[in-house]
């Protein structure tokens, strides 16, 4: 008999809702599917689809209604808020459309940011922040600001930020969103070096078909409800 | 560290914001501690004054006089060591603003009772054998560039007439808080010439100072001096002198209240003021803090970026306000000396003035503090997919 890996993300019968004043409105109808390890996931549906909520809850930035989310074999649905907030730092990285960085800090403490959270010490820190750098190659850029760096850069800062703890997952919301075409295609290059590189398993929400190419799987989402490449 | 780093340079990531702020804070400071410097400034009388001195006055009011025979008789008391007397003069030099302070008094034993006036003997000596002559405090003595020798002239309003006086002496104050302000002629000069024009008015003094030979005597002395005058025509009302001067502040306390409600005020202005500031400052980065979240920052780490940063710009503008302070009162004190003739800042005024600025800035980061640190992660990055 064949031994088949576990999945790292396992979804199953997920549901969330949000009110409205009076009004609730279903977001995530009974979502069900799982994620291999390695493995670069695209999400994609029309705007109001669920897609960035399906991200947060994964991320273990919103809470479900109803259903379970099992991580590595952790279930984050259950964790209560603290215990949520150390998982999510130990082990999800972060990439967002607008890339989020801190605009009075540089590069470097950027990425930085959540090694702080560790208990390594400075140095420690330091070779782990400039090794990440030096991977989405920005070695040169760790003093300057946000403000000193193109929107391509900064969302390899981001990307760099995202990396610095080495978490199994990435989640990446939009992460071409925001950039030129160049620009776009030097991110999902990097992406792609990180999931065939580094193995990480990337889960990405993109309005994009050419991000969207990018991964090996394909989910569609269409009023909270997967419409295919569900498994 | 990080969150200090982060608070510094949050709090000034929007300088033209932060400095406006920090300047209202630092006026509103300024503004407190001169209002309760005013405060202050009231209760100086009684502070300067001596609680080993009394001073008798006619029992119904100030305005009334006493005979000058009951000096004497208070002499002789049990436990008095000696005595002077007084008249409010209330002379005006030239015109009315150049108001100051001017007694007609007995010398000797008067500058023996107050050694807080430091005088020259000489000066003392000329004053005491000129019965025209006058001392006069520094500070009116630099306002109206007067100098030993001059002859200054006063237009009496209770004593009505053009009265005439030889400065023959400049005092200094023995402590800060001494008024230097005040002008003292011969109690005998004013005597004299009432018993000329005003006859009825003549031989009878305003109040009399009594020192004790033990402070622990002045209840004591004090009902043994109106007992012996109860039922005559003048009787007396004994108090010490914090207790006299206390009575003079009583007079004004509507004011007093006025201005510290006041000084309170200014407060919570710019307490809002900052708390809008802080509000919006939040509100504007409210994106930012659910990426600390996100990244696995708790709530705890938000509260002190916010909290920190508005007590920050409040405790800059706390010390600026504090800095500021001592020229405002030194400029008061020198170009208002006549209203003002005593405006030092008491290191009270600072402990409360920078408690002031920290209440400022406690009060000012509570909402957006909360509201910052409670925020929630998928709310604060705005996106719903």
């Amino acid at each position: 008999m064949a031994e088949t890996t576990p999945p790292i993300v396992a979804v199953r019968n997920l549901s969330k809702s949000y009110r409205r004043g009076q009004q609730t409105v279903p977001v995530l109808q009974d979502i069900s599917f799982d994620i291999a390890p390695g493995e670069f996931l695209a999400l994609m549906g029309p705007s109001g689809s669920g897609k960035s909520t399906l991200l947060n809850l994964i991320a273990g930035i919103d809470k479900a209604d109803s259903g379970t989310i099992t991580i590595g074999g952790v279930e984050i649905t259950t964790l209560p808020e603290a215990e949520l907030a150390a998982w999510r730092a130990g082990n999800v990285g972060f990439i967002f459309q607008f890339y989020n960085l801190i605009p009075v800090l540089t590069a470097f403490e950027n990425v930085e940011l959540p090694l702080l959270l560790t208990g390594l010490t400075r140095r420690e820190r330091r070779d782990h922040v400039e090794t990440v750098l030096s991977l989405v190659g920005l070695a040169d850029r760790m003093d300057h600001y946000p403000s000193q760096l193109s929107g391509g850069q900064q969302q390899r800062v981001a990307i760099a930020r995202a990396m610095v703890t080495d978490p199994e997952i990435l989640v990446a919301d939009e992460p071409t969103g925001d950039l030129d075409r160049v620009s776009a295609g030097e991110i999902l290059a990097l992406m792609e070096r990180l999931v065939h590189g580094f193995g990480k398993t990337i889960i990405m929400v993109t309005h994009d078909p050419r991000a969207a190419e990018q991964a090996h799987r394909l989910l569609h989402l269409e009023k909270g409800e997967l419409t295919d490449g569900a498994g | 560290m990080f969150i200090l780093k982060l608070l510094i340079r949050n709090a000034f990531r929007h300088k033209l914001r932060t400095i406006l702020t920090i300047v209202g804070v630092a006026i509103a400071i300024v503004a407190f501690g001169l209002l309760r410097t005013l405060v202050d400034l009231w209760y100086a009388g009684v502070e300067a004054s001596s609680a080993s001195r009394l001073i008798t006055r006619n029992a119904i009011s100030l305005v009334f006089p006493l005979p000058i025979s009951y000096k004497d008789r208070i002499r002789q008391m049990p436990g008095v060591k000696d005595v002077s007397w007084g008249n409010w003069f209330g002379g005006i030099y030239k015109d009315e603003k150049n108001f100051f302070p001017n007694f007609a008094v007995e010398p000797k034993s008067y500058l023996a009772m107050y050694p807080e006036y430091v005088i020259d003997s000489s000066q003392v000596k000329a004053f005491a054998l000129d019965r025209k002559g006058c001392i006069v405090g520094r500070k009116t003595a630099e306002r109206f560039g007067w100098k030993v020798g001059d002859q200054v002239t006063l237009r009496g309003t209770i004593f009505p007439g053009q009265w005439d006086f030889v400065i023959r002496g400049i005092y200094r104050g023995a402590q800060k808080n001494t008024d230097e302000t005040q002008l003292f002629f011969h109690w005998d000069y004013l005597n004299e010439t009432v018993k000329k024009t005003l006859a009825r008015r003549a031989d009878q003094v305003g109040f009399y100072m009594i020192s004790l030979t033990k402070p622990e005597l002045a209840a004591e002395v004090s009902l043994a001096i109106d007992a012996i005058f109860k039922n005559s025509l003048a009787e007396t009302l004994t108090e010490t002198e914090k207790a006299f001067q206390m009575s003079f502040v009583s007079m004004t306390e509507a004011i007093l209240i006025a201005i510290q409600i006041v000084s309170y005020v200014v407060i919570v202005i710019i307490m809002v003021v900052a708390a809008n500031t802080m509000a919006m400052t939040a509100r504007e980065r409210i994106a930012e803090y659910a990426t600390l979240k996100t990244l696995g920052f708790g709530a705890i780490h938000i509260a002190g970026v916010i909290f920190g940063e508005s007590i920050v710009i409040a405790m800059i503008g706390g010390i600026a306000g504090v800095a500021c302070t001592f020229p405002a009162a030194h400029w008061i004190e020198t170009e208002l000396s006549q209203f003002f003739p005593v405006f030092s800042i008491a290191s009270q005024t600072i402990v409360m003035d920078l408690a002031a600025a920290l209440v400022v800035g406690v009060v000012a980061g509570i909402f957006p503090t909360w509201r910052g640190s409670t925020i929630r992660i998928a709310d604060g990055l705005r996106r719903i997919g």
